[in-house]
Parts: C-alpha cells; sequence; structure tokens
C-alpha cells in the first residue's frame, strides 16, 4: 500500500507538470487571453480522461476481461449515428445543431437508450448475457457504422466536413458550455461509484464468489453497464471518440499498481489519461503545430499497446 | 435447517434436477454421491441461490432462500466452487479476508482480522499468508479458497467437490478439518463428492442423485452397502470393514 500511495503521488506530480506546462508553455499575445481558452482545454481533458477510464475499468470488472471497452458495445457508433442522423435530415443549421445543450443531450439519451435496449432485451432473454451481449454489440456497432457511411455517402459535401469535425475527437473545439454539465454528471457517478467501489472488488473474485458473500450480481451488473455508458456518452459528446484511451489507461494502471482495489486503480487510470491528454495534447499544437489531431497520435499509440496485449494473452494462455 | 422442496432445473429441454426433495441435518455432515452427470452440483448450485430452480423451493430456516436478504443469507451459508479462477492479484491474506465481506463491508475490524487469522490457522496457510495466489500449487490454492469461506464464518458450508486437484495428503487433511468444523464448532457441512469412500469414513448422512432424481438418502451406513451401490452406480461393489470404517473395493468390479 505505501509503495502504490508513493505511485500515485509520483502520477498525481506528473499531472502537474503537465498542466502547467500546456497552461504556460510559450505564451503570445495576451495572457488573459490564451491562458482560460487552455484552461477550459486542461478541463475537457480531465473531465474527459476521468470518465474513459472509470468506465472502462469497471466494465472490464464485470466482463472479467482486459481487452474489452464500452466502445466495443457499439456506443460509440451510436454517437455517430446521432450526429449523422441530425445532419442528414435537419442540417447543420438546425436547432440541434446550434443549441448545444440539445445536442449534447440528444446524444447522451440516445447512447445511454441504446445500451439499455441491448442490456434489458438480452437480461431477459438470456442468463449468460455477456459474451452474447458484446457479441451483438459488436455486430449492431458494425451494422450502424455502415448505415452511417450510407447516409454520409448522401450527404452534401459541405455539410459533411462541418460533420467531420463532430466525429473526430478533438479538444481544440471544445464545448465549453457543456462543461458545467459533464461535471455535474461526473460527480453523480461518483457519489455512486463511493458507495459500490467495494463491491467491485468483491466482484472481481468472478460471479460465484461474489454471489457466496452477499453480492446482487446480476443487478450490480446491469447497473454498472448503464454507469459506463453513462460516462462514456459524457466523454464522447464532449469531445468525440477516443476509442483506445481506455484500453491502455486501464492495462497501464493495472501493471502499474498491482492490486485488487478498485479505488486505487481508478484514481491511477484516471491519472495516466490526464497525462496521456494533457502531455499529448501539448505535442499536437507545439510540437506537430496542429498538423495533426490527439485522436490520430492515440489511436496509434494504442494500436501498437492493443498489438502487444494481443499477442501477450495469447503467449500466456498458449 | 435447510429444506429442499421438489426442486427441479432444466438446461435446454434435458432435466438436470428432476423433483428432489431433501432436508439437511444441523449438525453433520452430508454428501452428495453419485455418477458423472447426476445433478450433484446443479443441486447444490440452486441451494445456495448460484442458480435459479425452475420449480420448487429452498427454504432456510422456513424462510424461503429468494427472500433472504443477500449479505444475511452471506452470513448463514456459504458455497465454495470447483473452478476457481481468479484474474487479479492477490494475496492469501487478501483473499481470506474477502470472507468477511458480509460483516465488515470490506473495512476489516480486529475482530475481523482474527478470524482471517484463525481460518488460516486452521488450513495451514499462516506461513504463506503475504504469498499471491498465482505462486500457490494447486492444493495450496484450494486450501486458500477454503479458508475464506472458514473465515466468512457461516452456519452452513457447502463445498463442491473440494477435494479435486488434491493429492491423498491433502485430501485427508482437508476432510478431517471438516469434520472438526462440524464436531467442534457445530457448523454444517454439504459436500459434494466424487470419491465414494471420502463419502463413506467421514460424512454422517449421504444424498445419492442419479440421471437428476434422488435415488438414495439416509445415514452412512445405511447406504455404504453393496446393494444400495447398486442401484446407484450400476455396479457390483463389495465392501470391507477396516477399522471400523466401510471401504468400498471397486476397482476391478464388473461394469455393465
Amino acid at each position: 500500500m505505501q509503495k502504490n500511495s508513493t505511485k500515485l503521488i509520483f502520477l498525481i506530480l506528473l499531472v502537474i507538470i503537465c498542466v502547467l506546462l500546456y497552461g504556460f508553455y510559450d505564451i503570445k499575445g495576451g495572457f488573459d487571453y490564451a491562458f482560460p481558452r487552455r484552461m477550459i482545454r486542461v478541463a475537457a481533458m480531465i473531465i474527459t480522461g476521468i470518465a474513459i477510464s472509470y468506465s472502462t475499468v469497471v466494465f472490464q470488472t464485470i466482463t472479467h476481461n482486459r481487452i474489452l471497452t464500452p466502445s466495443v458495445m457499439g456506443l460509440d457508433s451510436m454517437y455517430e449515428v446521432v450526429q449523422t442522423f441530425i445532419y442528414f435530415f435537419a442540417g447543420s443549421m438546425s436547432v440541434w445543431i446550434i443549441n448545444k445543450y440539445l445536442n449534447f443531450g440528444a446524444a447522451v439519451l440516445a447512447m445511454v437508450l441504446f445500451a439499455l435496449f441491448l442490456y434489458r432485451f438480452l437480461f431477459r432473454a438470456d442468463k449468460h448475457p455477456i459474451y452474447l451481449l458484446l457479441l451483438i454489440g459488436m455486430i449492431l456497432g458494425t451494422l450502424l457504422g455502415s448505415f452511417v457511411t450510407f447516409l454520409q455517402v448522401m450527404i452534401d459535401p459541405v455539410e459533411y466536413l462541418g460533420l467531420q469535425t463532430l466525429l473526430f475527437a478533438s479538444f481544440t473545439n471544445v464545448k465549453a458550455e457543456l462543461l458545467y454539465i459533464a461535471i455535474g454528471i461526473l460527480l453523480l457517478s461518483f457519489i455512486y461509484g463511493y458507495r459500490i467501489m467495494k463491491k467491485l472488488d468483491v466482484m472481481s473474485l468472478g460471479r460465484e464468489n461474489a454471489i457466496n458473500l452477499g453480492i446482487n450480481y446480476d443487478r450490480m451488473v446491469m447497473n454498472i453497464l448503464i454507469l459506463s455508458s453513462i460516462l462514456i456518452a459524457t466523454s464522447t459528446a464532449l469531445v468525440g471518440p477516443i476509442t483506445f484511451l481506455g484500453l491502455i489507461v486501464a492495462n497501464l494502471s493495472y501493471q502499474y499498481l498491482v492490486t485488487y482495489k478498485h479505488s486505487v486503480l481508478i484514481l491511477g487510470a484516471s491519472l495516466i489519461s490526464i497525462v496521456a491528454l494533457v502531455g499529448g495534447q501539448f505535442l499536437v499544437e507545439h510540437i506537430f503545430e496542429l498538423r495533426t489531431t490527439i485522436s490520430v497520435i492515440i489511436n496509434f499509440v494504442g494500436g501498437i499497446y492493443f498489438i502487444y496485449l494481443l499477442i501477450k494473452e495469447s503467449r500466456a494462455s498458449g | 435447517m435447510i429444506e429442499i422442496k421438489g426442486l427441479t432445473k432444466q438446461f435446454g429441454k434435458k432435466p438436470v434436477v428432476e423433483d428432489v426433495s431433501v432436508t439437511i441435518e444441523p449438525g453433520t455432515i452430508t454428501s452428495f454421491i453419485g455418477p458423472n452427470g447426476a445433478g450433484k452440483s446443479t443441486l447444490l448450485s440452486m441451494v445456495s441461490r448460484l442458480l435459479e430452480a425452475d420449480t420448487g423451493e429452498v427454504l432456510l430456516d422456513q424462510n424461503n432462500v429468494k427472500k433472504w436478504k443477500s449479505t444475511e443469507f452471506a452470513k448463514r451459508v456459504s458455497i465454495l466452487r470447483q473452478a476457481n479462477y481468479i484474474n487479479v492479484r492477490l494475496t492469501v491474506r487478501e483473499l481470506v479476508s474477502f470472507g468477511r465481506y458480509p460483516y465488515s463491508k470490506g473495512r476489516l475490524n480486529s475482530e475481523d482480522n482474527k478470524f482471517v487469522d484463525q481460518a488460516m490457522e486452521y488450513m495451514n496457510l499462516t506461513d504463506m499468508q503475504d504469498m499471491y495466489l498465482d505462486e500457490l500449487s494447486g492444493g495450496q490454492k484450494q486450501r486458500a479458497f477454503i479458508a475464506m469461506v472458514i473465515a466468512q464464518d457461516t452456519d452452513y458450508i457447502l463445498l463442491d467437490e473440494p477435494l479435486n486437484n488434491l493429492d491423498m495428503k491433502h485430501s485427508v487433511q482437508i476432510m478431517k478439518i471438516l469434520r472438526k468444523l462440524v464436531d467442534d464448532l457445530g457448523r454444517t457441512v454439504v459436500i459434494v463428492l466424487h470419491d465414494i469412500n471420502f463419502a463413506s469414513v467421514y460424512s454422517d448422512r449421504i444424498v445419492a442423485l442419479k440421471n437428476g432424481k434422488l435415488v438414495k438418502n439416509g445415514a452412512t451406513n445405511e447406504i455404504i452397502n453393496s446393494d444400495a451401490l447398486r442401484d446407484i452406480y450400476d455396479m457390483d461393489i463389495p465392501i470391507q470393514e477396516q477399522n471400523g470404517c466401510r471401504i468400498c473395493v471397486y476397482f476391478n468390479s464388473q461394469t455393465s
């Protein structure tokens, strides 16, 4: 435990360094102009980092699998479906695009409803739902993705450019007015999370041991799936889809902080993802001079790490 | 008291357990025996609420198991299944401490720690309490899981083939510990056993299942005789007495 607290303090220091570097490096023109803008981006990155880490770690606990993430369920695709639908049927000048709250609300609602529909439908249908659920999620994700591409091909090219900015993760055009709502959702999920941290620890022993120890397992799985999808929906609506980030940070956290305690694991994963996002954004803005986006960097590093994980897991089982 | 009333469970169209009614006598070791696929594990899973029965009910102290609050039930009945794959790194002590979860909700007080220490001592694990589970042998791991269940301090302990993967010495050790739990501490143990001779030597009562149906239910000496065993296993099994223990010598029996 002593060692883990040192590691966490190290991560916190790293976060502070990254934030200071990003906030003050090469500040040109009016400080009063640039600094608050940078801080809004930092706030968005912190919220996104925490939401993605939190949802991925709990999701992996209930699926007992370290390669799955909530986006495998097709949640990211649902976000694309909503935005494409709006552009296709209402157009870029409609209230659904202009009013950021409405757009945010619609996206979150659609994603949570999609998740709920999946879980409700399948929890009634089958007693061993997780793998079937994931398989169906993946298939639906692909289906929705193809459908979205179909619609996008028919959209007016100028409109499509507007849509594209929504579908790529970017911290340079954060919707600042959505920050407060996102913070609110995050706080609520923390209050719930505080009550279930110890239950999550027990659930990592597997379904049968958890039930033996008095956990209402199936209901908890349901609650956590919903929590997870709300968090992912929030972060996606705020900055766009970042598929690999959750996978990388959750696994780095398991490897770095060898423990079963979710409070430590989630904190660690959150700190790592803040470092990755703020540090990555710093690189994008000052080294690459905005010639690339952070999602490209994250998907590149994440892709390599994912392949490494697959090779390692197949060796371990083979 | 645990009463099993008319339990039935089907997987697909195949009934795995069919209309089984048994009463578990408190303060005894009851063994569930029977050939492969007889439904022993399924029955145990239903008793311990890991699996929902299609029809029938299980009563703990006259109350339906489904009506018990999950945490309260966890303070009365514990269950250990055969396959225990865990993908988090835990030390022996951390695992055994989980047994106190129904009481402490993860915040162990000194009394909880006392139970954890006792359970580890019972299972001879004190020396390796800080070792990680993935560093242990199959038998040591099994003992760690049993220690967790002992730390849970329940009146009823249900075990699904706890002797799997254990050598003779550790099997005997575990059966003796279970006997002690019953004789000294007044616990009730229900155990699924594959080896008929462990059932014969250590249990007070035997429940025999075959093709999902209850075929025999009685005191050990009523079941361990060639006639009853023929009904259960379709084999002629000679019995030999050795130091007051009835041993089934089935190794070269005629199979049909």
